[in-house]
């Protein structure tokens, strides 16, 4: 399964980046041993190795801490993991017009960091330990706190990616409003690094809250739980998010996070703890697996959406389907998880997929054992996607050889 | 004026081709929804960009996706470029039309086909007014965020195309983060659906480059919008302030406060007059700059916030602040501030408005230079902007009676533009770029930007046929792109064979 790679291309490889290793135990990708590893130190190394790439017809993934590196499908080939781990830095932080610069490789919590000394922060989850910037913006990976201030692709305002050709571009900029040129960074997030490297990222902060209260609402069934979900979205409480924990069975939970000015705090929590009823439990802890993935290692790990008034039939179904679920209720997006039994995970999947689509969503496996991904195949993976035509067309245009990431994305892409 | 040189190699005979795509609306539409006469073909000629006019080759207005997507394919078929156009409010010119080509009309399809207050969502066919979504939902409890000044006719198609923003987008966002779907006719004449109904439908995000592409992209036919929940309580406030340094500081001293504002508007001394004659809005007397701040949320949230903005803009040189204390005394202050532009029409025969962006901590190190360009040239600059995100709309007056004032204006407005980039701003904020500011483009990115925002434009519109010539000063030729499927089998890539 290793790539092997003539002399003369890992010799190029080796003169575009002072870093470069031979793929090991560790860097597998979803499996696929990779031939060679670089880790580049600037965006010209970066720039050097894609030229270097296309040049020699190398398959190239980008990694960053490789968190999600195995979501989506298997690629077809990886010849050279372009890793931007040590391009890790927070470029520039104006507090004054809420935005942070960062390269790729900077782990989310490191901005969180920096960005925390003005008391701001990017209103994006860490929902992987260690998940690094890149990642985040090529899965547009979010957590409960997308409710009230969207995903990476709504926080991003400006983007540098290194194309499969090697060319450096850059769109958007470091103003949160600018509507000159193409919003390239649209096309970018959620990308699963079949477009291009992303290279550094301008994002838009936040103010970081006073004060946080969670308001949590046992719930038994479906019904009950979207029925508390709808209570909180349709008030005019304003909830940073609004999560559902259903993930064991007759042990659900609607849990509601508030976030704001130190003295409206408690008012606001009891506001909410009202509409929920009796039952409701209020703490200035976030509760267990907040913001946490349900799934373990080794299981299948699905993404769902729809609507809201769909919320109760995808719970209803998720649980006689034996699928634990997680996540943004209020926004209509949910994580399953389910064990590795392939034959299970395919009628789930299926059953899935017909009520989310039902609702006006979708089901993505976005990770499971190779076996299940294998059987399921691109359109079982990653479901019917609408415009695929258009889509192919704008990534033969980025990726005319489709060598970044194939095979990883949609349509097989 | 804004009509690029075409290749004739490229468009043998575009009387023919236009007179055949005439031909197909005609099989298409009613008599009166197809427009060849010239008189009448003239009441297209310019968009809100009053400057540059092209009378068009051709004037459709279909009433479905269907009759979009007919004559699309038309245009298509004999390489005859087309322009889409909502209300026709558009302040950078994105919608004029082509002498040659066909505008595409969308103020007949202006059906709300659905308010769904349990999802939160509507769908509205693209000649729908902004205004009227929010009218639509309000019964419900809902709304629509984004809110251009000129909401009252501007059109949902228009807004996609531009990605409109409006006062409230500081905390609110602009269009793109507010649309979920949208049925698409692309420029090869097909129909086709982007996004879902819920968020993150799988694949590119095709829907968020069509957003504001200006229509180079296609034509949306109907979209799925997300309705916000009109908040608890609204405190709308007006701060006059001596100085717009004052303005600027108290805007600061808020934004490090933690507050996040629905909006902070800024107008100075000469659009607080231009105001005041045109809408009698009572702004505080002798302000040199006042601030339009409104606070929005959960009631007691917004008590508290209310209280610190009060403090801060005390602290930083207010003279009066005057709260709202009902709904049409909130009217009334925004009046002054979204008629702000017509307004400057009573204290200057022409104007240009112009639409840059800077950071906001650039704010008074700009407006000083401002004044500066202004006094240096003897040309008037009233400014009204959006202070919270540094997006500018300087009024620069003059006379065009008055031999080279018009040359005047617009060199100080594009100085402006200048010191927009300089500050690492944009050279538009929500108005576009269009033919306006084309040119413009290669000061904010270089070659290699451009040129891979151009591969967008290839993957959609190869042939340049969807409002070409807007946007970008130099168009890529779309050629054949090599090497396409090298190593993978078709079988392969469709996920029915594997090569491990």
């Amino acid at each position: 399964m290793r790539s092997t790679l003539e002399r003369t291309a890992r010799d190029a490889v080796s003169a575009a980046c002072e870093d470069v290793v031979p793929g090991g135990e560790d860097d597998l990708v979803d499996g696929v041993a990779p031939g060679l590893v670089a880790r580049p130190a600037s965006t010209e190394q970066v720039s050097a190795l894609l030229r270097t790439a296309a040049e020699h017809g190398l398959t190239v993934t980008p990694r960053g801490r490789a968190t999600k590196l195995s979501w989506g499908l298997r690629p077809r080939s990886v010849d050279l993991v372009v890793d931007v781990s040590a391009m890790d830095r927070v470029l520039d932080h104006q507090a004054g017009d809420l935005i942070v610069e960062t390269q790729a490789g900077a782990r989310l919590s490191d901005v969180q960091r920096v960005v925390a000394e003005g008391r701001q922060r990017l209103a994006v989850d860490e929902t992987m330990i260690g998940a690094t910037i890149g990642g985040t913006v090529a899965t547009n990976a979010s957590g409960p706190r997308r409710l009230a201030a969207g995903t990476a692709r709504d926080l991003l305002i400006g983007i540098t990616v290194v194309r499969a050709d090697g060319v450096v571009a850059k769109a958007g900029g470091r103003v949160v409003k600018n509507v000159a040129g193409y919003d390239l960074g649209k096309l970018v997030v959620g990308s699963f690094g079949t477009l291009g490297v992303v290279v550094e990222a301008i994002f838009r902060l936040h103010p970081l809250a006073e004060v946080q209260r969670w308001v949590s609402m046992p719930v038994s069934t479906a019904a009950e739980a979207a029925e508390a979900v709808h209570a909180v979205v349709h008030s005019q409480a304003v909830p940073a998010a609004v999560e559902v924990e259903w993930s064991a069975p007759g042990d659900g939970a609607v849990q509601v996070l508030l976030e704001g000015r130190a003295d409206a705090g408690d008012g606001r929590a009891a506001t909410v703890a009202e509409l929920l009823g009796a039952a409701s439990v209020t703490s200035e802890e976030a509760p267990t697996g907040w913001a946490a993935y349900p799934w373990e290692q080794g299981e299948t790990a699905l993404k769902l959406t729809c609507v809201l008034s769909g919320l109760s039939d995808v719970l209803e179904v998720a649980r006689d389907a034996e699928v634990r679920v997680r996540g943004s209720g209020g926004a209509g997006v949910l994580y399953g998880a389910l064990g590795s039994d392939a034959v299970t995970t395919t009628a789930a999947v299926t059953r899935l997929r017909e009520v989310c689509g039902r609702h006006g969503g979708t089901v993505v496996v976005l990770d499971g054992p190779a076996e299940v991904k294998r059987d399921l195949g691109p359109e079982g993976v990653w479901g019917p996607v609408p415009a695929l035509d258009l889509m192919r067309r704008v990534k033969d245009q980025f990726d005319p050889d489709h060598r970044l990431s194939p095979g990883r994305f949609v349509g097989g892409m | 004026m804004g009509e690029p040189a075409r290749d004739p190699a490229r468009v043998p005979r575009p009387a023919e081709g236009l007179a055949a795509v005439a031909h197909r609306a005609q099989e298409l539409l009613p008599p009166e929804s197809v427009i060849a006469d010239h008189t009448r073909l003239r009441t297209y000629e310019c968009d809100g960009l009053a400057h540059y006019r092209v009378t068009p080759g051709l004037v459709v207005l279909p009433d479905d996706a269907h009759q979009v997507a007919e004559i699309v394919r038309a245009c298509a078929a004999h390489q005859i470029p087309y322009v889409a156009r909502g209300s026709g409010t558009g302040l950078s010119g994105g919608a004029l039309p082509h002498a040659d080509g066909v505008l595409i009309v969308t103020s007949r399809m202006r059906t709300i086909r659905e308010v769904r207050r349990a999802d939160q969502r509507a769908v509205v066919e693209p000649g729908v007014v902004n205004l009227d979504v929010t009218k639509a939902a309000t019964p419900d409890g809902y709304y629509y965020a984004p809110d251009p000044s000129s909401q009252l006719i501007c059109s949902i198609g228009g807004n996609l195309a531009e990605n409109a923003g409006g006062a409230h987008c500081l905390k609110y966002g602009f269009t793109t983060n507010h649309v979920l779907a949208a049925e698409f006719v692309t420029p090869q004449g097909e129909v086709v659906e982007l996004g879902t109904d819920a968020p993150d439908a799988p694949g590119y995000d095709l829907l968020g480059a069509v957003i504001g592409s200006e229509g180079t992209l296609g034509i949306v036919t109907s979209a799925t919008v997300r309705l916000t929940r009109l908040p608890e309580e609204v405190r709308t406030v007006l701060v006059g302030f001596e100085s717009t340094d004052q303005a600027g500081a108290a805007t600061s001293a808020i934004i490090a406060a933690g507050i996040v504002p629905a909006a902070i508007e800024m107008m100075d001394a000469l659009a607080i007059a231009a105001a005041e004659e045109a809408v009698h809005c009572n702004y505080p007397e002798g302000a040199g700059a006042v601030l339009v701040i409104e606070l929005d949320g959960a009631a007691i949230e917004v008590e508290q916030e209310y209280a610190e903005v009060e403090r801060l803009c005390r602290e930083n040189g207010s003279f009066e602040q005057r709260l709202a204390t009902d709904p049409v005394e909130r009217a009334l202050i925004w009046k002054g501030r979204k008629s702000a532009f017509a307004a400057v029409g009573r204290i200057s025969p022409d104007y240009i408005v112009q639409d840059g962006v800077i950071p906001r901590t650039a704010l008074p190190e700009v407006l000083r230079e401002m004044t500066r360009l202004s006094e240096e040239s003897g040309v008037r600059v009233a400014n009204v902007f959006h202070a919270g995100d540094g997006n500018l709309h300087p009024l620069v007056l003059f006379d065009d009676s008055v031999e080279g004032a018009g040359e005047a204006a617009e060199k100080v407005s594009g100085a402006i533009l200048d010191l927009c980039i300089e500050h690492g701003g944009s050279i538009t904020g929500e108005h576009g770029v269009g033919v306006d500011k084309s040119k413009y483009m290669t000061r904010m990115y270089d070659d290699d930007d451009l040129d891979t925002m151009q591969m967008v434009r290839c993957a959609f519109d190869p042939a340049n046929i969807s409002n070409p010539g807007k946007v970008f000063p130099t168009p890529r030729l779309c050629g054949e792109v090599p090497g396409r499927h090298k190593d993978t089998h078709p079988l392969q890539e469709a996920g029915l064979a594997e090569v491990f």
